[in-house]
């Protein structure tokens, strides 16, 4: 997927095309006002304050609360939310965002340009890592009238857009928050918004209710007249929740994989494994490229085609995600269908081994590697086995250990891991979330970076090249290059694009329109009678 | 001995259990010849029910075979049975002889010692330690010893308690034998009964505890035990009842043997108890 500057611009044209798509997904059926839409949130999330907090759960529940300038379509494009329009200038330095009229925060107080500034450059800035990296980038924040912000760029910096979705940027309230410590502040505990859904109450460990907001900028809009998150820790317990009725919507890992093939069954239920094209995780199998012989490019390839990715998605995912073929996922931009790592072939695999001079000892075991199975729950210690049984086929003898959330990330920060598996999140663009785990100049002893420790100039190139291009022509050119580069050179065994299932009682409408799922506004989500 | 079987003999429940603990025996013996290859090969579709494509026992969720894994896994359970409940007895054993044997403030020192572990809660206590020295087959069995010593200790300790006292004993101290040889010699065997029972029953707990800690996830990773067919089918029980249920059976059957066993040693090691037992029966 490639968007061109003009495409970008377009996009603010093309926004009533996106509301007929929703209008379609309805099924032509009205919307009807009224209605509770019961949910689960899982883990219980510490704060609903984006920014304060971004973990998974956080995001879906105040999604409904806050709202970013924009979100973005399931092919990437950017749609309006509290930005009217936007302009780019033809050197790509400077963006000019037009605010929506008449926007509001629950607590009564227009929402202006400097809510907008204060959001970006101070409490982002100051409060989210992921942020600050990006708006550091900006030279000035300026607002020329109530209703317009002016961003000028110190560089061209294309993916730029993509920070101004409500899960990377929401918009906060300049007065409830200027001059204290935001981390802290009152408002933390009773975030106040501008979008459908204000917080009402959240009894811990029992429910969070958000309540329609009756002066929302969308005349007639939301539907729904409430949302509950019920917060229930155990995953049996969630699954017959949804089968008995009591909620109507779950998400992310509320389902476990193995009780997806039996609720698709359900005729009232619907499970969709869109709505994640924003963030796209990959899983991989981390190699750590000071272990020998994984320095051997030989020795990673032969892992690589000894793997079955089918299977995996298929038997261990039951179908929720998709083989990987390459480092950037498919519904990431920039991905390039032509770059394509070797499939299944254990033959192949076996005679690479040989060729690396790893020849098979009596019991036909050519070396051995430990494995630092990922403690995420079970699915991924079936995934372990499933690879150890794997390379066993080809002679590599694979030694599985057990650890804990908090050992893994410090194993895997601190580089003491043969081999391990990890997922990251690529954030819409390569430039965001994918050169990090693979450019030599990102070898940190932080959980995320290239802790791998592969290091290839030309691709080091490539990234910067693709970062620095204001076109996004230039930029497919070069992430083109280094895709191809990064397919013959397999640094990390690249085994699936995740999804999670979103499954949902067909009676709630409108439950996945964009790129973002169940992480939007929920504003256009109703229930049929 | 002939006397000895007799005895066994006349408690039909301790031959039955006899009888199932042998079979588990031979199952782990002959396992790489009934099923040769890795227990953890994937060898037919995933989500065989039992009888089907050949499998016995059906297969799990990565089409490994569950008849396999049981044979295999029989090996496991029975080897961290027998080594923890070795080295439960190596430790138990010496402590609660020192503590019966010299009295005063050794024995003082050694049950306050052996009090401070009978105060944790053996099954948290495994898991602790499983859990700080990383799961492994090694960490396994010595957690599972860890827990298990201190009651050995205490039956030992009321043993050697009784029997320093008797004659027989004087008579080897008015002899001159040196104290190392008393106890070994002369009090250890008549001690031998009660060990001999218990030790049967710590097998039992062994292999529960060795069973949960798998079940848990704490278990060797590398390792196929009854407790990880357990753990790794429990999620999928609503959709392959089979890949929970065998391994199941399987720890139900060794376990219940092995308490039929130690019911049926301590009728034969203590005569009495038994008439009186059968006599109320």
């Amino acid at each position: 997927m490639t968007v061109s500057r003009r495409g970008l611009l377009a996009a603010t044209a093309a926004a009533p095309a996106l509301m007929r798509v929703q209008d379609a997904l309805a099924q032509g059926i009205a919307p009807r006002r009224g209605g509770t839409l019961t949910s689960i949130l899982s883990p219980e999330p510490p704060v609903l304050q984006i920014g304060v907090n971004n973990q998974g759960p956080t995001l879906v529940a105040a999604g409904k609360i806050f709202q970013g300038l924009l979100t973005f379509s399931p092919t990437l494009e950017p749609i309006p939310v509290l930005a009217k329009s936007w302009t780019i200038s033809p050197d790509g330095k400077e963006y000019v965002f037009k605010l929506q009229e008449g926007v509001k925060f629950h607590d009564g107080h227009p929402m202006t340009a400097d809510d907008v500034i204060f959001s970006i450059m101070k409490f982002h800035m100051e409060v989210a890592p992921r942020a600050r990296a990006i708006f550091a980038l900006i030279d000035k924040a300026e607002a020329p009238d109530p209703l317009t912000v002016r961003l000028t760029l110190k560089q061209p910096f294309q993916p730029f857009l993509l920070m101004f979705d409500n899960s990377a940027c929401a918009i906060v309230p300049k007065h409830l928050f200027d001059g204290q410590d935001y981390r802290t502040a009152p408002a933390v505990q009773r975030p106040v918004g501008t979008g459908p859904f204000r917080f009402a109450e959240w009894q811990r460990g029992n429910f969070i209710r958000l309540e329609r907001f009756a002066d929302y900028w969308k005349s007639g809009q939301p539907y729904l007249d409430a949302i509950i998150y019920r917060i229930v820790p155990d995953s049996q317990s969630r699954r017959l929740a949804l089968e008995t009725g009591q909620v109507l919507l779950t998400q992310g890992s509320d389902i476990e994989p193995f009780d997806v093939p039996a609720l698709r069954g359900r005729p009232n239920l619907e499970v969709s494994t869109k709505g994640w094209e924003y963030f796209s995780p990959l899983a991989w199998i981390e190699l750590n490229h000071r272990v020998k012989p994984l320095d051997d490019v030989r020795v990673r390839q032969a892992i690589s085609m000894a793997i079955d990715r089918n299977f995996i998605t298929q038997r261990l995912w039951f179908g929720v995600g998709k083989p990987a073929t390459n480092p950037i996922a498919s519904t990431t931009r920039f991905h390039d269908a032509s770059a394509k790592i070797a499939g299944l072939d254990v033959k192949a695999a076996a005679a690479l081994l040989d060729a690396a001079g790893l020849k098979p000892n009596a019991q036909g075991v050519r070396f051995t590697l430990k494995h630092l199975t990922l403690p995420y729950g079970e699915v991924w210690s079936r995934l372990a086995e499933y690879l150890k049984q794997s390379l066993r086929q080809v002679g590599i003898a694979l030694e599985l250990e057990s650890t804990d959330a908090g050992s893994w990330a410090r194993r895997v920060g601190a580089w003491e891991y043969d081999t391990t598996i990890n997922f990251v999140y690529q954030f819409g663009d390569p430039t965001l979330g994918v050169e990090r785990t693979y450019v030599s100049t990102n070898i940190q002893k932080v959980t995320f970076t290239n802790t791998g420790g592969y290091s290839n100039p030309k691709v080091d190139e490539l990234f910067a090249t693709a970062r620095n291009a204001a076109d996004a022509k230039d930029r497919q050119v070069a992430f083109s290059a280094v895709q191809k580069i990064l397919c013959e050179e397999v640094p990390q065994i690249w085994l699936m694009e995740m999804a999670f299932p979103t499954i949902h009682d067909k009676k709630a409408r409108n439950v996945i329109t964009t790129g973002l799922g169940v992480h939007a506004s929920f504003d256009d989500v109703f229930l049929t009678a | 001995m002939r006397d000895f079987w007799r005895r066994f003999r006349r408690n039909k429940g301790a031959v039955v259990g006899l009888v199932i603990l042998l079979l588990v025996v031979l199952l782990a013996a002959t396992a790489p010849w009934l099923f040769p290859g890795s227990p953890w090969d994937m060898a037919g579709a995933p989500f065989s029910p039992p009888g089907e494509m050949g499998m016995l026992l059906g297969t799990d969720s990565l089409g490994r075979d569950v008849a396999a894994g049981i044979a295999h896994g029989a090996r496991i359970s029975l080897l961290v049975g027998a080594v923890s409940t070795a080295a439960a007895l190596l430790v138990g054993v010496t402590l609660g002889a020192v503590a019966g044997y010299l009295g005063g403030i050794a024995d003082d020192a050694v049950m306050r010692f052996t009090e401070f572990f009978q105060t944790i809660p053996s099954f948290v206590l495994a898991i602790l330690l499983v859990a700080i020295f990383t799961p492994s087959i090694g960490s396994v069995v010595f957690a599972i010893a860890i827990v298990s010593w201190p009651p050995v200790a205490r039956v030992v300790r009321a043993e050697f308690l009784s029997l320093r006292g008797r004659e027989f004993v004087q008579a080897a101290e008015v002899l001159g034998k040196s104290r190392l040889s008393i106890v070994l010699t002369d009090i250890l065997p008549n001690a031998l009964s009660p060990i001999v029972v218990l030790s049967s029953l710590m097998v039992a707990s062994a292999i529960l505890l060795e069973s949960a800690l798998s079940f848990l996830g704490l278990g060797d990773p590398n390792l196929m035990t009854w407790g990880f067919l357990i753990g790794s089918g429990r999620s999928v029980i609503r959709l392959a009842w089979w890949m929970s249920v065998f391994p199941g059976i399987a720890i139900f059957l060794t376990v219940l043997a092995l308490n039929l066993v130690g019911e049926g040693l301590s009728d034969a090691l203590n005569p009495r108890l038994a008439r009186q037992r059968g006599g109320a029966a």
